[in-house]
């Protein structure tokens, strides 16, 4: 629809009259706007250049850079990011940012029909609410839209009506609100699921902390962050987004320089000099970007799963291509990794099994500790499950894991404890019971636990 | 069930909304300002220790100098900003100068005849380029390497030994200085940069190439044109460097087919352009830059002159010039906190 494929066969006709489109100018003049998954932003120009692009103001035929950054600051007052400059160039802002910026370019660009991919993943529940908002009034005055998520609740809040794809076919086509969710789900899977969560083990946990950190902070982000994680333990990081989660994933991973305090692993001091110290020391990142930190696109299914543990192939300085060849056979069993060919490129596979080849990657290396930055954005529903199931298991072999999720249903049901942070410092801790979605957005917000509801003073 | 939905982000951090513009407007232009200053202090050094003083030969020799390595830098440019190169650029500065050396001479008609000639065939050259790498899909590094050798072919073939000549009035109007001392050469970059490269700039295809330079995938996602304006670079990067041919003709009075001189300007302009500070990779930069980059490199030059230096250490001292401008586009490196920057 967007003008990026072009059909084998079908057609595609637009208010009546069939139209072909040769590329995504096409689409756009047509009226079709598209915001995908994986950002469509210019990382050298700027907020103003990127939002304006495909049809910027002109004077005389050339770009009126002041009429322009009005519409910018106009397009990104509608979606509430007021907070971005539009001078600033994208390369510099975070990834919830870039998506604002990102709906922001596709509202400016005055769609009839507007499809937005998984837009969302990466935004906060109050920047959900405000594009929610926009959304509605566009539906109002008539502009129709495609919403594509794997977040039920957004669809819930959103649709008017559902449609159901599995491998490419559409399963059934619903009115919103017309079925439970589990009833969705089990189209989605193609099978009947009893919960989306495995249970939590039962097992008593030793005493021994696996990761212990004391007093960590790093420049302004984060500030005096003591906790523990023990072997078997899921610990989940929550909050909203942006408050210094992945920092405190980086920092633990060595990738942060100048973060003060004490981080030990299985009671023996690690530094954090780098990621290979870190690898060294029994840590493990599965990175929040698959595609840039992740992954090397070009490159094979099996050479991607190695990379990480490739001391462990080594003989004689050379690599052991039969030691190799097991150990990634293993893996890609014990993750089920769906690659038609483990020589072909690793890009040419679905999200969700990209995900997985990074995660595989790292467990090549029999890490201890695993840390997790946002595993589950964007990828699809049957995916996250294996994903939760796989947490599971690495736990009750003794892993220790941390968990940063932007999805709470995630932090409920996958962690043993959550802790939250605000503004850089550790905000509170859950356990048990206490682990619900009131708890957490009460937390998130820097509210006492107690309050009834959370208000928030304007 | 709570709505999270209601809250506004309580916890927004120090919002950068409020920075002021022209802070981004400078940091956009830091590379070019880097290019600017190194120039100033070269120069000054360059003037106080000039033995005849300032007078306008001096400064015209010196600006003729600057400008022909400048046309043919600003040429380089267009192409780099799509992450692009052009190996081509060169030849094609020194196929223009033969073709220039015999066409542009005799009856002013056959003057002005001649000299659109001359930037017709940049604009032949530069669409070829354009050609094999946009539609051909070709490496443009590879791409421009076999296109600047058939363009160095035909430049022999015009002329197997140096000679020719050119109208004196025309070479007057390239070389020579207005009336008040400023080199034609000079104004003719300045016309260049108002009339050409600004509305470029700030034209939708220039806009594209930038994006091109950034992300391909998200230019092309966005509906850009991004086959035209990848195109238009080289295009332009013809023209370009057949003014640059005209110049030289200008100043030699005679053409001469000689690929040291074209291997040289393919080099020293990919060097002007990043002591301009125009990446590489593309997306960000400007031609202005390279101005400033192409007159830092011919400088040195001059500077062991009059440093009494013997000619002998220019490359030695032109190599550490470049490792030093380049260097301190890196400087950001020293104080970044996060390992992961060093990357991007």
């Amino acid at each position: 629809m967007a003008g990026v494929l072009k059909p084998d066969t079908g057609s595609l006709e637009l208010a009546g009259t069939p139209i072909v489109l040769n590329g995504p100018a096409d689409a756009a003049r047509a009226g079709i706007v598209s915001v995908f998954q994986e950002l469509s932003l210019l990382p050298d120009l700027t907020v103003a250049d990127n939002i304006a692009l495909s049809s910027p103001p002109r004077r005389f035929g050339l770009i009126d850079s002041r009429a322009q950054r009005r519409i910018a600051e106009e397009a990104l007052q509608r979606v509430g990011a007021t907070d971005i400059h539009p001078l600033a160039p994208v390369r510099d802002l975070p990834l919830s940012r870039r998506q604002m910026v990102e709906i922001a370019k596709a509202l400016a660009r005055d769609p009839r029909i507007l499809i937005l991919d998984e837009a969302t993943s990466a935004l906060t529940a109050s920047d959900v609410a405000a594009v929610f908002r926009v959304l509605k009034s566009l539906r109002d005055r008539g502009v129709a839209i495609v919403y594509i998520s794997h977040r039920m609740r957004e669809i819930d809040e959103l649709a008017d009506d559902c449609t159901v794809y599995r491998n490419g076919r559409p399963v059934a086509t619903f009115t919103a609100g017309s079925k439970s969710a589990k009833e969705i789900v089990e189209m989605m899977i193609g099978r009947e699921v009893r919960s989306v969560f495995p249970p939590r083990s039962m097992r008593p946990l030793p005493e021994q902390p696996a990761l212990q950190v004391r007093h960590l902070s790093w420049a302004n982000h984060l500030k005096d962050i003591s906790f523990t994680v023990r072997p078997g333990e899921v610990v989940g990081l929550g909050g909203l987004d942006g408050q210094g989660q992945r920092e405190l994933l980086l920092a633990l991973f060595g990738a942060l320089i100048g973060v003060t305090g004490e981080v030990e692993a299985f009671a023996k001091p690690i530094s954090l000099a780098g990621p290979r110290k870190s690898g060294e020391a029994g840590i493990a990142l599965i990175p929040e970007d698959r595609k840039a930190e992740g992954l090397m696109l070009p490159m094979s299914v099996r050479d991607n799963l190695a990379f990480a543990a490739m001391h462990r192939f080594g003989r004689f300085g050379f690599v052991d291509r039969r030691a190799e060849d097991r150990a990634v056979n293993e893996i890609v069993q014990l993750l089920s990794i769906k690659a038609p060919n483990l020589d072909g490129p690793v890009g040419s596979l679905s999200g969700g099994n990209q995900q997985k080849v990074v995660i595989g990657k790292w467990l090549l290396t029999h890490p201890r500790i695993i840390l997790l930055n946002d595993p589950t954005r964007g990828i699809d529903v049957g995916t996250k499950q294996e994903i939760y199931q796989l947490l599971r298991t690495l736990a009750d072999a003794q892993a220790a894991i941390l968990l940063y999720s932007t999805d709470y249903a995630e932090l409920i049901g996958c962690c043993d404890r959550v802790l939250i942070l605000y503004d850089g410092a550790l905000k509170g801790v859950l356990e048990g019971g206490a682990i619900n979605e009131r708890n957490i957005v009460a937390r998130a917000h820097n509210l006492a636990i107690d309050s009834t509801a959370p208000t928030v003073p304007q | 069930m709570t709505e999270p939905s209601r809250q506004p982000p309580v916890a927004a951090p120090p919002s950068p909304a409020h920075r002021p513009d022209w802070t981004y407007h400078l940091a956009a232009q830091r590379g070019a300002l880097v290019a600017v200053a190194i120039f100033a202090a070269m120069f000054t050094l360059f003037a106080c220790e000039h033995p005849a003083g300032f007078s306008h030969n001096v400064i015209n020799t010196a600006a003729n100098k600057g400008a022909l390595l400048a046309l043919v830098a600003m040429a380089q440019t267009f192409p780099v900003l799509t992450s692009g190169l052009d190996l081509s650029v060169g030849m094609i500065f020194v196929l223009t100068n033969c073709l220039a050396s015999a066409l542009v001479s005799g009856s002013p008609m056959r003057v002005a005849l001649g000299l659109l000639a001359v930037l017709g065939t940049g604009l032949a050259c530069g669409a070829l380029n354009g050609v094999v790498v946009v539609l051909g899909r070709l490496q443009p590094i590879i791409a421009t390497l076999a296109t600047g050798s058939v363009f160095y072919g035909a430049a022999l073939w015009l002329r197997p030994s140096p000679g020719g000549t050119v109208d004196d009035g025309f070479a007057e109007a390239m070389t020579g200085s207005l009336p008040g001392g400023i080199p034609c050469s000079l104004v003719l970059l300045l016309a260049l940069v108002l009339v050409v490269w600004l509305p470029y700039r700030r034209s939708v295809i220039g806009r594209a190439a930038y994006a091109v330079g950034s992300s391909r995938q998200a230019a092309f996602m966005s509906g850009l044109p991004v086959a035209r304006a990848q195109f238009v670079t080289y295009l332009l990067s013809g023209l370009f460097s057949a003014i640059g041919g005209l110049l030289l003709t200008g100043l030699t009075y005679s053409g001469e087919a000689n690929a040291m001189l074209g291997g040289s300007y393919n080099l020293s302009s990919i060097a002007a352009v990043v002591v301009g500070g125009t990446s590489l990779f593309g997306g960000s930069g400007g031609a202005v830059g390279s101005i400033f980059g192409a007159f830092v490199l011919r400088t040195i030059g001059d500077l062991l002159f009059v440093l009494d230096l013997d000619p002998l250490w220019q490359p030695l001292f032109l190599g550490v010039v470049l490792l030093f401008s380049v260097g301190l586009s890196s400087l950001r490196l020293l104080r970044i906190k996060n390992r992961l920057d060093v990357y991007r």
